[in-house]
């Protein structure tokens, strides 16, 4: 219930706590209001503190006798403000000063609307609701990945911080996800902050906030992450990243489970858990020097390394069928598989990028391919050796870039031992070697 | 046909509203067309607060509904305000024609960051698709993810999408068919 005896503000609040989704009620006087009051069970009651005839500090007093369990919130403009506090004494909940920050009004309502709810309502009901679901990208059935989920399943419902290792495009904000869902903090936001891409001044500010005129052009204040994060978990990718300085400040927050924004004095306290990843070798930095072994530490209570691709290629067809399925659905095609040969080709390639590669590879065929079925040309697929693979020799690198210029040279020996810094005899030679004939080589 | 306008409000750059125009096709599988008709704001300035009314905005609006309009979203560049609260991103009418949306408070420069158009542009979008949510009776969504989740600070933005959670997407669709025939 909204008691003002401004319509102005009686029509906006209204109308802001309609949008919100509560039902709103209005009173423009106290009498008007206890009637209300009688007439219908309220959660709480905005009451403006100064209004004509009962005042708002005299209207709390006799709402609360006819429902001690209303939650009153007064309304007060700058000069008022130790009226509200006398009013805190007399069994207000909180005040808010006049123009209310959206931020702040819809953060306290439904702070005490929590609190009064808590002692009401079956917690449980929520979680029974609620499914617990892997997050669809996260595909496989090797061994390697079978561990991925068992470790999911085991630290997920726990709070315990998490380490995720792991190469470029291995998923590891997938891995994340799915551990927020699998806790008892996935109905918080999940908020995911990429440290690489930030500069010192802007990862700072981005973690921990800051306040209005912090710096040059902070024309309003903003929230960091640790804040939004309320409740939920804070995802830190690229963790090995980030500044020595940065990493003081981190581990302080995870120590102390409190922030202060940047340019302000306040501290405030903040309810998350920290799941860090990284590509990184972080023993390897610490021994360099260039990160913090307490906050590696800290980091690394329990740790879920993520396998490259090449050593679980049996998911490669689970994982392209995956993609497949996803993108016709996004791109509106009816593409139902992959044809034989380009998936055995698609087992063999290295995919350094990892899985990140790998559907990057299908949404391209899947641009280019027609229906219903995927096919080898529809795929650039690496020739043996040209890709940086650990597996790959000299030699097969060698052969594959010799084949590519004799290719590229149209099969002119003599041009291409001219590129090569060879001479002619050595390159036949070679060329006998790697039993090359005159038929193209398929460099697609 | 009834088509889903966006008009331009103040001095906003018409190039953000034809980038706007095929995501809002898109989410609410309705035509949509940017309005030549450019609407001033001045008149619902407030020189103390240097704020502009959006309920005034709104008000005005009302009378730019035209025959084939679905609903009318106004994109303004100006800072937002009802009289109660210190700024709004947007505003709406439940289940009614008219919205309004500002990107004042969207851009990081304000912030004192680095400009980022990318992240202007999706912000932009979200609070769009949010708003025309509201005109098609959609209220707050708890789903943080959902364009419908409430956002009182750009950092609230951020962490939602600009699509519907399958919740709101299925509560509107009996609207969205009575009243522009398309299925949602």
């Amino acid at each position: 219930m909204v008691v003002d005896d401004e319509l102005s503000v009686r029509d906006s609040l209204d109308r802001w706590f309609r949008e919100e989704g509560y039902e709103v009620g209005t009173a423009e006087n106290a009498n008007d209001a206890l009637t209300r009051l009688a007439e219908h069970r309220w959660d709480a009651a905005l009451v403006d503190i100064k209004m004509h005839g009962t005042d708002g500090i005299e209207l709390q007093r006799r709402m609360h006798e006819i429902d001690p369990e209303l939650v009153v919130i007064m309304m007060t403009g700058y000069a008022s403000v130790e009226t509200a506090v006398a009013a805190l004494k007399n069994g207000a909940y909180d005040y808010v000063t006049k123009p209310l920050d959206p931020d702040e009004i819809a953060h306290l309502v439904k702070k005490a609307m929590l609190q009064k709810r808590t002692t009401q309502e079956n917690v449980r009901l929520r979680e029974t609701v609620a499914e617990v679901s892997r997050p669809e990208d996260m595909v496989g059935q090797s061994g390697p990945m079978r561990k991925v989920f068992e470790a999911v399943e085991t630290v997920g419902p726990t709070d315990a911080t998490v380490l995720i290792t792991g190469e470029s495009g291995t998923g590891k904000e997938l891995v994340a996800r799915a551990i927020h869902q699998a806790s008892a903090r996935k109905f918080h936001p999940l908020v995911a902050i990429h440290c690489g891409a930030l500069t010192e001044t802007l990862l700072e500010s981005e973690l921990f906030g800051h306040e209005k005129g912090a710096f040059t052009g902070a024309q309003f204040r903003k929230k960091g992450k640790f804040e939004i994060a309320e409740g939920g978990t804070i995802f830190l990718d690229e963790i090995g990243d980030i500044s020595l300085k940065t990493q003081t400040d981190l581990l302080r927050v995870l120590q102390e489970r409190e922030i202060t924004r940047v340019g302000g004095n306040q501290t405030i306290k903040v309810d998350f858990r920290c799941v860090a990843a990284t590509n990184k070798d972080l023993e390897k930095l610490i021994e360099e020097g260039k990160f913090r072994p307490d906050l590696f530490y800290r980091l690394n209570v329990f740790r879920i390394e993520l396998p490259p691709l090449r050593v679980r290629r049996e998911d490669i067809p689970i994982l392209v069928n995956h993609f497949v399925q996803k993108f016709s659905q996004a791109m509106n095609k009816r593409v139902t598989r992959v044809a034989p040969a380009a998936m055995n080709q698609l087992q063999e390639q290295p995919w350094v990028g990892n899985v990140r590669e790998l559907e990057n590879a299908v949404e391209r065929a899947m641009v280019v391919g027609q229906e219903p079925e995927l096919k080898e040309q529809d795929f650039i697929f690496k020739t043996p050796g040209a890709a940086n693979g650990t597996s790959k020799t000299l030699e097969d690198m060698e052969r594959a870039y010799i084949l590519r210029v004799v290719e590229e040279c149209g099969g002119n020996q003599s041009h291409a031992a001219e590129l090569l810094d060879i001479d002619r005899v050595t390159l036949y030679h070679k060329l006998k070697k790697y039993g090359w004939t005159r038929t193209p080589v398929e460099t697609r | 046909m009834k088509l889903l306008h966006l008009l331009p409000i103040g001095n906003i750059d018409d190039g953000l509203l034809q980038d706007l125009r095929p995501v809002v096709e898109e989410r609410f599988r309705v035509s949509c067309k940017v309005l030549t008709t450019r609407l001033d704001p001045e008149f619902a300035y407030h020189g103390e607060r240097q704020q502009y009314h959006s309920s005034e905005i709104i008000h005005r609006m009302q009378s730019l509904v035209a025959a084939d309009t679905w609903r009318l979203l106004g994109v303004t560049s100006v800072d937002l305000y009802i009289p109660i609260l210190t700024f709004v991103f947007g505003e709406a009418q439940m289940g009614g024609p008219c919205a309004v949306v500002s990107a004042h408070r969207l851009r990081q420069e304000l912030y004192g960051f680095p400009p980022d158009p990318e992240l202007f542009r999706q912000r932009v979008i979200k609070e769009a698709v949010h708003e025309l949510g509201h005109t098609v009776s959609l209220t707050h969504c708890e789903d943080y993810r959902c364009a419908m989740a409430p956002s009182h600070a750009v950092e609230w933005i951020d962490l939602k999408e600009s699509t519907l959670c399958t919740a709101c997407r299925t509560a509107v669709t009996p609207v969205q068919q009575a009243s522009s025939g398309r299925s949602f």
